[in-house]
């Protein structure tokens, strides 16, 4: 037909609502991007490791500056966001968690356990240290 | 491919705006996608203002009120009005659902109403559905068989019957397959919710033979595997039905038959 091409494309993403099961999903891949970023810092941080004190240091001072403590908690957050979705994921793999409702609590479970381990681990970085 | 401003011939722009006449104190704005295939133009959404008072309680009637009392050319499509028939699907409110079963006083503020996501316009609210029909039927929704067939029917035993149920129930409405991003960024390739719960449909039963047909058949990168469980189906879905589970449950099976 040669009406077809000229047809216009119905607004998608520009009108639809959100469901928070919608905004959890993109945040599950796009969280899963930031840890592969995030290796990046592992990896120089391994090599300073293998490369000596001076290069420690330099490591050391970078991820203790106030840039470097953001970019840390953040990337913590997003690894425990990343896990807690990834088991939510392997619930629905075994058939479980479906009903609209349940997938829409398992969502928020899976904020508040990232947002609590974060704060965990924070806090016992700080105690530690 | 994911593209997620819309092509320069879909953007849509602001249109005529109907106020309703004097009088009336229970005034809706009702704002509609609009897109005449005749006149060069743009899409654009027009504003009608409805007196509530006057006007049947569901969106379908403030469709029609408008089309009978305003602008005769306002196009949809709509037969049952009892939410069976799955004409009038369409993004209300930002959700997809039938018109003739969602209640106007559930949407807080102005009523905007756009044909379903990610499809094209052939006349305002109508979308084609060409593709939609193609993949129905791409899954072969009937019961197949290779054995002798019996003197009467295939008898089915009530808890085997039950398995259909919350499966037979779909109308092919398409809110579902148009409400998933999978299905907007790959509808060539992905199947979408509607087919795929379909396909489950005739998987679950215990007549048909060619289970392992159909579950080779949906074996692929795209056909199945673009679910990444976002559950808009699952929510949207105006009959309370669960394609996201219907689709967990042929990659269950597929996983299984592995083992």
């Amino acid at each position: 037909m040669a009406i077809s091409k000229s047809r216009p494309l119905s607004p998608h993403l520009s009108v639809y609502r959100w469901y928070l099961t919608m905004a959890l999903s993109i945040a599950h891949r796009a969280t899963g991007v930031a840890l592969s970023a995030g290796l990046v810092i592992i990896a120089w941080w391994l090599l300073a490791l293998a490369g000596g004190a001076g290069s420690y240091d330099l490591v050391q001072t970078v991820m203790h500056s106030i840039l470097g403590q953001i970019v840390l908690f953040l990337w913590t957050f997003v690894l425990f966001f990343h896990a807690a979705n990834g088991l939510r994921h392997l619930f629905w793999d075994v058939g479980y968690g479906f009903d609209k409702t349940v997938a829409h609590k398992s969502g928020i479970a899976v904020i508040a356990a990232a947002t609590g381990l974060t704060i965990l681990v924070w806090l016992i970085s700080f105690i530690v240290a | 491919m994911v593209e997620f401003a819309l092509p320069k011939n879909s953007r849509v722009e602001r249109g005529k705006e109907h106020k309703a006449g004097h009088g009336g104190t229970n005034l809706k704005q009702v704002q509609v996608y609009r897109y005449e295939p005749e006149d060069g133009k743009n899409p654009h959404v027009d504003t009608f203002e409805i007196d509530l008072d006057k006007c049947g309680p569901m969106v379908l009637d403030a469709l029609i009120k408008i089309k009978t009392e305003i602008d005769s050319s306002l196009t949809f499509r709509r037969s049952c009005r009892e939410g069976i028939c799955g004409s009038c699907a369409m993004n209300i409110d930002g959700h997809n659902t039938l018109a003739c079963t969602k209640a106007i006083g559930e949407v807080k503020g102005p009523l905007k109403i756009y044909p379903l996501p990610h499809m094209q316009v052939i006349k305002d609210l109508v979308v084609d559905f060409t593709q939609f029909w193609a993949q129905y039927e791409s899954i072969q929704p009937w019961l197949q068989t290779y054995t002798t067939s019996p003197e009467k029917e295939r008898r089915q035993s009530p808890d085997d019957r039950q398995k259909l149920d919350g499966l037979y129930e779909c109308i092919l409405c398409a809110c579902c397959s148009t409400s998933c991003p999978s299905y907007w960024w790959n509808s060539d390739k992905y199947l979408g919710p509607a087919a795929l719960l379909q396909a489950y449909r005739w998987i679950a039963d215990s007549r048909d033979e060619a289970t392992g047909d159909r579950l080779d058949e949906l074996e692929d990168p795209f056909k199945l595997y673009r679910c990444h469980t976002i559950m808009n189906c699952t929510n949207s879905c105006p009959k309370g039905l669960n394609p996201a589970q219907a689709i967990g449950s042929i990659k269950q099976m597929i996983a299984e038959r592995k083992t």
